[in-house]
């Protein structure tokens, strides 16, 4: 349980960093997000679904081993 | 196996490494045909190799569980064939859209394309005789006896037939192999990416699978206490 909360608090940290990294790119024009066509940005939108899918399956994952322990 | 964690964090990364590398790793300039649009590699075609793992170790179960009847096995062949036809719908889904720009339309009848909708359907067959059996033993029985079928029409109808006639899929010319991504339009520093995605991916199926799994064998327990 411990484990999974260090491991939320990583996921947690590296996501807060990208948006400090975004706070301070919109000074620029010509940053990484905005060169290729904005691909970067759909890789943003695909790491954040992903993330997303992630902690979804990790809280059902613990629920389920909660039901697993009860019974 | 099932309850360790360290396969889960191991998916998390590879997966991470692939939603960003992905969008990184440089790609060849294939005469303006794919573009961008290559990059599907490492999320169109591993939803098809996260299918073929999970209805693999679908089968094996079914097997399993022929040599000797036990509902875990049966449980387990269900949820890891219900699971990977959610990404075989995946597969078909995200195949349309790549197809809508890459060939003028979503569905244009390439036997690629053909042979994945008979094997999907096949699939889907598998449920409705599973669901019009009331027996639960003969639901298993028959229902394993049914998945290997499935299993052995979905090498023909995605592997082998697509590959004997022409089609939309680069290499689908018999002789040359592959009726996905052309080997040619793929270079190094994509296969880096490519194979991490395969396992990524058919890992994170497994995940979802063995939830599914363990939720059904819970509900079993409840029954057999009632």
């Amino acid at each position: 349980m411990n484990k999974l909360k260090q491991i939320g608090a990583t996921i947690a940290f590296a996501i807060l960093s990208v948006f400090a990294n975004a706070q301070t790119a919109t000074a620029e024009s010509h940053d990484i997000m905005r060169s290729n066509g904005k691909v970067y940005v759909v890789m943003a939108v695909v790491v954040t679904i992903v993330l997303g899918l992630f902690l979804y399956l990790i809280s059902l994952d613990r629920k389920i081993s909660k039901l697993e322990r009860k019974s | 196996m099932i309850h360790k964690p360290w396969w889960k964090i191991l998916t998390f990364l590879i997966l991470m490494y692939v939603c960003t590398m992905g969008f990184l790793v440089d790609i060849p300039k294939l005469d303006g045909r794919l573009q961008h649009s290559v990059r599907n590699l490492f999320f169109h075609v591993p939803m098809w190799i996260t299918m073929m793992t999970l209805f693999s170790t679908s089968v094996v179960y079914a097997i399993l569980y022929l040599r000797k009847p036990s509902s875990k096995y049966d449980i387990y062949s269900l949820e890891f064939a219900r699971t990977g036809l959610i990404f075989s719908f995946l597969g078909l889904a995200t195949g349309a859209i790549w197809a809508n720009y890459q060939w003028g339309a979503p569905w244009s009848g390439d036997p690629k394309q053909n042979g994945a909708a008979i094997a999907v359907l096949i699939y889907c067959a598998y449920f409705v005789l599973r669901g019009s059996l009331t027996d639960d033993e003969k639901k298993a029985r028959i229902g394993a006896v049914y998945n290997i079928f499935a299993f052995f029409m979905l090498f023909p109808t995605i592997w082998i037939l697509p590959r004997l006639v022409e089609s939309l899929h680069p290499g689908g010319l018999g002789s040359e192999g592959n009726p996905g991504l052309n080997p040619n339009d793929t270079t190094s520093a994509m296969k880096m990416v490519m194979v991490p995605a395969f396992i990524g991916w058919s890992l994170l199926g497994v995940w979802i699978a063995t939830l599914r799994v363990r939720v059904a064998l819970l509900k079993e327990k409840q029954l057999n206490n009632e």
